[in-house]
Order: C-alpha cells, then sequence, then structure tokens
C-alpha cells in the first residue's frame, strides 16, 4: 500500500515558496503532485517561474517555504549530488575538455561503478540514442542535435527514476526539434522515467506531455492533460497563453449552471459557457479558438445568438484559411476554416454573420 | 580609373586565371593598406627597439677592440707559445711597443685595458701605467742615433720622400707599416701634415729592427746599427710595469685577440676560456649560475604563489554578480594605477625589521622581539613583493578564462552525482587551466626578467640576474658581458615558451573570448 501511495505520488511540492531578494516571491504557494513514469511539463513565459521550480527539485535553489519530497522523502536538505536526478540542460553542458564517452562515464565513475560494467552502460546509452560510433568524438565535433542526444544519454545511463529537462530543444531548428520531441517522448515512455520537462514552447508542451503545468506570476495557473488545457481553459491567461484564441469582452447578463450569457461591451449577446464568473454583473473574458466559430448558420442552433462581422482579410494557408474579421468592435478576430471541397472561400469587405456553440466559447476572469 | 576597367573586364571574360589574379590584386591592396596602417608603428619600433636590442646582443661575442688595437702584438703573438711558461720574445714586445706608442696617441689603450681586465684582473692598470711611460722609452737613443749619423734622419720632409718610394717601401716592410701608422696618426689626432713633422721614436726603432734584420733600402744613407747598445724594449716594460713578465698576462692577450670571442657567454655560466681551453672559473668567481639558478627558481615560487592566492580570487570575481564583482575588480586593478616603485617602497616599510609587520607580530607575541623576521633583503622579500605587485597579471587572464565557462558545467556534474569538491576538479579545475597557462607564462616571462623590485627589498640574496645586467651596463660598463647575459635570459624564455607549447599548446592559452 505505501508503495503505490509514493507511486502516485512520486514528486510532491507542498506549499513552495522561493524568493530571490525577500521582497518578491518569484514562486507562490506551489501546490504540485506527480505520479510515477508521468511526464509533466511546465510551460511558461519566461520569469514565471518555471524554471526555478525545475532548479528548487534539482537542488540547485533552495525553496524559502515549503517541502519538495521525491518518493516521500523530503529532500529540502539533500545536496544536488545525492538526489539521482538526471538532468538535461538548455545548452546541454557536455564537458568540453571530456569525450563523449567519457562524459557518460563521469556519472557512473562517481558512483565508483566498475570499469568493465561502466563501458557496458556508456556503449548501451549512446545505442539507446543511435550514437554509438561517437564515443570517441569531443563535444565540439558534434552537431546541435548529436549533442542534444549525447546529453540525453548522459542523463539516463545512470538509471535515475526522475530526469528534468530545461528547455532541452531551445537551440535546434524546426525539423529537428520535432524529431527529437518524439524520441524524448519515446525514450521516457520506454524507460519508465518519471520526466519534468521545462519549455516555453506551447506545442512541444502539448505534443509531448501527460500533463502540463501552465505557469504565470509564480503560480501554476492550471494542470490539465494537453487537450483539456486546449479545450477547457480555466483561465483567461490559459487561453490566451495556449494556441490562437479570440477575446471578447463583456459582463454576465444571466447565469444558468454551466450556461451563460454575456453583454458584449458593443452591446451584443452571446452564448457562452460559465469557467471563470461567478454572478450575474461580473465582467469576463469570453474566449473562443478560431477553428470553433461557425460561418454557416444552418450547422448552429435556431436559438444560437449570431454576430454580424465583415470579413477584412482572407489568407490562404494551404491546408486551412485564415480569415480576419472585424466583430464586435475589435478588428483582430480571427477564424480558421478547413479547406475542404465544399467550404466557401470568404471575399474581402463582405458581410457575414457568426455563431458558436455555447460549449466552445468559455466566459474566463477578466 | 584604368585599373577598375581592366579588372572589370578580367571578371567579365570568367576566365579561371585572370579572375584569380585580380583577386589577389583586390587582396594585395587590401594588405598594402593593412601594412600602411601599422608602418609608423613598425618602423618606429624596428629602429628604436629591435635594432638597438640586435646591436646589443651583438656585443656578446664582439671583441674587434682588441685586434684593432694592438693587431701587430696580435700577429707576433701567434708564434709564441703559453706552455713554454715564458713572457714572449723582443719580437713580440717590438710589435707590442708600436701598437702601444699608437694606441697611447689614440687614448684608446685604456679601453683595451677595461676590455682585458674582464678576463685577467689587473691588466688595466698595466695599460694605464705603461701608457704613461711608453713615450718616455729608452728608444730615443735609436733615433739620436740615426739623426747623428745623418741629418737627413731628422728631416720631416726626406722621411715622406723615402716611404713614397715604392723601392724603400718594399725592402723596409717594419718602417713603413711604422711610418704609415703614425702618419695616419699625426693626420688624425694632432691635424699636422706628416712632411713637416718629426716621426716618433717607434719609427726609428721600426727602422733599427728593419735594418738588424738585414733589410736595407738604397735611398737611405746607410747606418751600421749592429754597433749600437741595443735597448732591450722587454726589459722598458717590464721596468714600467712588472707585469708584463707574467706569460699569463701574455696568454690573456694572445686568448682574446680574434674579433669575434666567447669569452663573454663563457664568463655568463661561470666558465672562462684559457689557452688550455674552456675551464670552470675559481670557486670565489662563480655567480652567473647561482643567479640563473636563483632567478628561475624565484620566478617558479612567485609564479605559484600567484596561482594559489590568484585563482580563488579569480573564481570569486567570475562567479559573483556583476555588481560587486565590478567593485572586486577595481580593487584587483588598483595595483595597476600606483607606481611600481611607490608599491615596492611600501613593501619595504612593511617588511623591514623594525617595520610594521614585525612589529605585529611581535605584538601579537608571534615572534620573540629580539628574534625578529628577515623578511626583506633576502630571497623572502622578494617573493614576497613580486607576488604582489604580479598578482593581477595572473589574475586577469584567469578571470576571463573563468567568465567562459558555463556554470551548467558544474551544476550538470553535480546532478551526476558529483560532490562539490568532485565537479571543481572534475569538470572546473581542466575547464579553467587555458587561464593557468596563460596567467603562468605572463607571470613567469615578467618575473624572469624584473628588475625594480629584487633591487629593492633582494638584498644581496634575493636579487635576479636583471640586476646583474643592470649593473654591467650602468656601472661596470662591460656590455658585452650584460649582452651575453642578455642574450641567454632571452633563448632561456624562448626555451620555456617552446617547452610550454609543447607540453601544455600555445593554442590553450586564452585572454579571454
Amino acid at each position: 500500500m505505501a508503495a503505490s501511495a509514493t507511486d502516485k505520488a512520486f514528486v510532491e511540492f507542498e506549499r513552495v515558496q522561493k524568493s530571490y531578494d525577500g521582497e518578491t516571491l518569484v514562486v507562490k504557494d506551489l501546490n504540485l503532485t506527480m505520479p510515477k513514469g508521468e511526464f509533466l511539463t511546465m510551460l511558461g513565459p519566461s520569469g514565471s517561474g518555471k524554471t526555478t521550480c525545475l532548479m528548487m527539485l534539482a537542488g540547485f535553489e533552495t525553496a524559502t517555504h515549503g517541502d519538495i519530497r521525491i518518493g516521500g522523502t523530503s529532500i529540502n536538505n539533500i545536496p544536488p549530488h545525492k538526489r539521482g536526478i538526471g538532468m538535461v540542460f538548455q545548452n546541454y553542458a557536455l564537458f568540453p575538455h571530456m569525450t563523449v564517452a567519457e562524459n557518460l562515464a563521469f556519472p557512473l565513475e562517481v558512483r565508483k561503478i566498475g570499469k568493465s560494467e561502466r563501458e557496458e552502460k556508456v556503449k548501451r546509452a549512446l545505442d539507446m540514442v543511435q550514437m554509438g560510433q561517437f564515443g570517441g568524438r569531443r563535444p565540439a565535433q558534434l552537431s546541435g542535435g548529436q549533442q542534444q542526444r549525447i546529453a540525453l544519454a548522459r542523463a539516463l545511463v545512470f538509471q535515475p527514476e526522475l530526469v528534468l529537462m530545461d528547455e532541452p530543444l531551445g537551440a535546434l531548428d524546426k525539423q529537428l526539434r520535432e524529431h527529437m520531441q518524439f524520441e524524448i517522448t519515446r525514450l521516457a515512455h520506454e524507460l519508465g522515467i518519471t520526466t519534468v520537462y521545462v519549455t516555453h514552447d506551447q506545442t512541444e508542451a502539448l505534443t509531448m506531455s501527460d500533463r502540463v503545468a501552465v505557469f504565470n506570476d509564480g503560480r501554476i495557473q492550471q494542470l490539465a492533460p494537453p487537450d483539456k488545457l486546449y479545450e477547457a481553459p480555466e483561465n483567461s491567461f490559459v487561453a490566451q497563453f495556449i494556441g490562437e484564441n479570440n477575446t471578447l469582452t463583456g459582463k454576465v447578463e444571466t447565469l444558468s449552471g454551466e450556461r451563460c450569457t454575456v453583454r458584449l461591451d458593443s452591446g451584443e449577446l452571446i452564448d457562452a459557457r460559465a469557467v471563470n464568473v461567478s454572478a450575474v454583473g461580473d465582467r469576463t473574458k469570453v474566449s473562443i479558438r478560431p477553428e470553433r466559430v461557425e460561418i454557416n448558420k444552418d450547422r448552429l442552433s435556431p436559438d444560437a445568438h449570431t454576430l454580424k462581422a465583415e470579413v477584412l482579410e482572407f489568407i490562404y494557408m494551404g491546408d486551412i484559411f485564415r480569415t480576419r474579421l472585424r466583430v464586435a468592435g475589435t478588428d483582430e478576430f480571427v477564424i480558421k476554416t478547413r479547406n475542404a471541397p465544399d467550404q466557401v472561400r470568404l471575399e474581402r469587405g463582405q458581410q457575414i454573420e457568426i455563431g458558436w456553440l455555447a460549449e466552445d466559447c468559455h466566459a474566463l476572469d477578466a | 580609373m584604368t585599373d577598375q576597367t581592366s579588372g572589370a573586364d578580367l571578371l567579365t571574360t570568367a576566365d579561371g586565371k585572370s579572375l584569380k589574379s585580380s583577386l589577389n590584386r583586390a587582396l594585395r591592396r587590401q594588405k598594402i593598406r593593412a601594412l600602411m596602417l601599422i608602418a609608423p608603428l613598425l618602423l618606429f619600433i624596428l629602429i628604436s627597439f629591435i635594432a638597438p636590442i640586435f646591436d646589443m646582443l651583438l656585443r656578446s661575442v664582439e671583441n674587434q677592440i682588441v685586434p684593432d688595437t694592438i693587431p701587430r702584438t696580435i700577429e707576433a703573438l701567434e708564434e709564441w707559445d703559453a706552455d713554454t711558461g715564458e713572457a714572449p720574445s723582443e719580437e713580440v714586445f717590438a710589435a707590442f711597443y708600436t701598437d702601444l706608442a699608437i694606441a697611447e696617441e689614440y687614448k684608446t689603450h685604456t679601453r683595451l685595458g677595461s676590455r682585458l681586465n674582464y678576463e685577467k684582473t689587473g691588466i688595466s692598470s698595466m695599460f694605464r701605467s705603461t701608457g704613461r711611460r711608453v713615450g718616455r722609452f729608452d728608444t730615443d737613443a735609436y733615433t739620436d742615433g740615426f739623426t747623428d749619423a745623418d741629418a737627413a734622419f731628422a728631416d720631416p720632409a726626406q722621411w715622406a720622400a723615402w716611404m713614397a718610394d715604392d723601392a724603400v717601401r718594399a725592402s723596409l716592410p717594419l718602417t713603413t707599416d711604422a711610418y704609415d701608422a703614425w702618419a695616419l696618426l699625426t693626420v688624425e689626432e694632432n691635424n699636422d701634415i706628416p712632411a713637416e713633422e718629426d716621426p716618433a721614436d717607434f719609427v726609428y726603432t721600426a727602422l733599427y729592427r728593419d735594418l738588424m734584420n738585414g733589410n736595407t733600402a738604397a735611398a737611405m744613407p746607410a747606418v751600421d746599427v749592429s754597433a749600437w747598445e741595443p735597448v732591450v724594449i722587454s726589459e722598458q716594460f717590464i721596468d714600467a710595469n712588472d707585469g708584463w713578465a707574467d706569460p699569463e698576462v701574455w696568454a690573456t692577450i694572445k686568448t682574446y685577440g680574434g674579433t669575434y670571442t666567447s669569452g663573454y657567454f663563457l664568463n655568463s655560466v661561470d666558465l672562462q676560456l684559457t689557452p688550455d681551453g674552456v675551464e670552470t672559473r675559481p670557486e670565489d668567481e662563480r655567480i652567473y649560475i647561482t643567479l640563473f639558478i636563483r632567478t628561475i627558481v624565484l620566478s617558479i615560487l612567485i609564479t605559484g604563489s600567484c596561482i594559489l592566492l590568484g585563482y580563488p580570487i579569480a573564481y570569486l570575481l567570475a562567479n559573483l554578480p556583476l555588481r560587486s564583482a565590478n567593485v572586486l575588480m577595481i580593487l584587483v586593478l588598483l595595483p595597476f594605477w600606483t607606481s611600481l616603485l611607490v608599491r615596492t617602497s611600501a613593501w619595504k616599510v612593511l617588511l623591514q625589521n623594525q617595520g610594521v609587520i614585525n612589529d605585529i607580530l611581535v605584538w601579537i607575541g608571534i615572534v620573540a622581539d629580539d628574534n625578529r623576521l628577515e623578511l626583506i633583503n633576502n630571497a623572502t622579500g622578494t617573493i614576497i613583493a613580486m607576488t604582489h605587485i604580479l598578482l593581477p597579471f595572473m589574475i586577469l587572464p584567469l578571470y576571463s578564462v573563468m567568465k567562459t565557462i558555463n556554470p551548467s558545467y558544474v551544476r550538470a556534474a553535480k546532478s551526476m552525482g558529483a560532490t562539490d569538491w568532485t565537479a571543481f576538479w572534475r569538470v572546473y579545475f581542466p575547464n579553467s587551466i587555458p587561464g593557468i597557462g596563460a596567467g603562468s607564462i605572463l607571470v613567469f616571462i615578467l618575473a624572469i626578467g624584473y628588475y625594480i623590485t629584487p633591487e629593492l627589498v633582494g638584498g644581496t640574496k634575493g636579487v635576479f640576474i636583471s640586476n646583474r645586467i643592470a649593473y654591467h651596463i650602468s656601472s661596470s660598463l662591460n656590455w658585452g658581458l650584460a649582452a651575453a647575459l642578455g642574450s641567454i635570459l632571452l633563448v632561456l624564455v624562448l626555451a620555456l615558451y617552446w617547452l610550454y607549447d609543447r607540453l601544455v599548446g600555445i593554442d590553450n592559452v586564452k585572454l579571454g573570448g
């Protein structure tokens, strides 16, 4: 029973706070529980506290307040080298004065593992990232992608249960990045490693993670699987930060359970799902994804509210059409429509009516 | 304009060769421009620095003064064997008489004396005292003999006429040689016309020797000199200074008779050139090897203490936040803004027997009042003061290299299970070695040639080879030896640099970036 309890809460942050200068909190009241084997991404803009959290977990920063536990044991007073956490750094941090094989052997050497076993493990780790023949090279002789693989192999070679990655793909070009995203998730799942991954790239977060913790202003704004994060953001920050998003502002007019209607500042009335509003009369930001906006009135329910729109710009993007509209006083309302045979191509200046399903439109905090 | 059009033509032909040549021309213009930019400095350095140094180094082997001043003696000495243990023959003394009489007129005999004095002490005073006497040698008896025998010998014009006659010149080689030298001397030193002046005694002596050798000139009045009482020139010399009877003096002159000499260099390493070859100097004259070894050992110690003291400071500087690092950096650079002399003098005040440091130690009770530490006028003083003065030269390269070491290296090492010490020793330290290398080269090369500080705080036990060089340049005026010592020092530094390149690799030396 105890084992399974720690498996469910392998990594725990409890009421963790961190301040560098004693005046402002970089991390404010962080609570987080991670089960074993999970791939969790900390996503957020720079300065949101995500890297600080990672560094506290790794032991390079100490928490000002609160408790961090791994496998049920508090690690607040355990120095970094005794935590047994594998780590991949932003710029790989491969030791330039050692060969690739020596780099990989380093964590084994400091653990006093015998030479033959060491060589065996290094070879296996190199093969794992398909870098078997590069053992004799120096890091400077490798390309960015190869260095990335070596850094990964080095973090995994001593078989840690927890691996931390600090924006490991930031320096790679787009194609390589996508390839490595796949590769990292595959390895993490194959080896059953618990992974904490820090990034500011939301695509990376969405495609790789089991769960994503969106950080802003020292707090976790939402902790959810990628699909929930995208489709059901809990506040306007998350809605804005993840994916493309249209925002309209107004006041809650009616509120009944999950449903509400919002009187926009421009006077129109729209349907929305009440996510983060509590009372009639609350100011709210309603958020709607560009691809969930419907321009075909027949597909909407008869009693749905619609808005008048004027087409400002039509951009052909191949798989989709991106259309910019003037809606309810804003010029930045964007809709995306699929490039299907029956799809209409809107023209500039065209007057249309748009609407959406009430559950796709989220009434969030103002 | 024409250049540009022809260049464009070459390019438009798209012919490989012409493209290359036009590219070369473009590059050449760039190179010339670059050269023009550095030309003033290059010329200045070349003329005012490199050339004098080269000239100075040449002095370490140059020995022109000996064959230039006493050429006849050197030639005559070739016959003489030093191993006989006897002073050279009358022939040599006669040649020396001619040389010295001329040199005395030119006042070069004292300089020659100083030169030879480097090799054998006492020679200088021999030359000086004999120089004063050489004009009053009894050889005027020959002059009187000739002028008494025939009035023509007293007529300067007649002498000039004889010496213009090729037949006379051919039959009287010694006289011709002596007269020519005298004539030259008369013109050069006294601004007189030889045909109006009485020839000097040594010319008559040369004529006497010619006649005694059986050479006669038909144009001259015949004089029978064999009946004259001979003036023994060697006795004249020994009378002037009995040192001339010592065969060792002559051996020295013979050994150092060449245009070039290895004597200065041998002297620099406590050896000396004797007629029997190279020998070590007597124990009480050995000094330079000790000095060289001391210079190197102390420089190594200074470099070592600079590393020990500078490394932690550079580490702190590189890892502090920028604001505090800047303040600390100013403290490191502060000594640069103070005169070297002032700093060294400050150490004099601090280190001396009744100085601040000793006073404090006595006051605390660590040191007894009657047993104060000897911190100055010895090697300790040199090491302390020079470590302080050269420390910035270690800290700055170390700092700039450490600044480039990514802090995530150490974090990575710790995350992989390395203790603080292992992370430092296995990861941080190896990456900082280029800085240690650069700092060490800088400090060591500066230390090995340092002069002011050892001069002021080194006493006798803490002085460097450079102090000795300065002494020979400015006090003893033995520039040849100073040049030889300087050359050895230069070669030593270059050799160490080469060795360092082989061991560490000069590419590994970084001053920053």
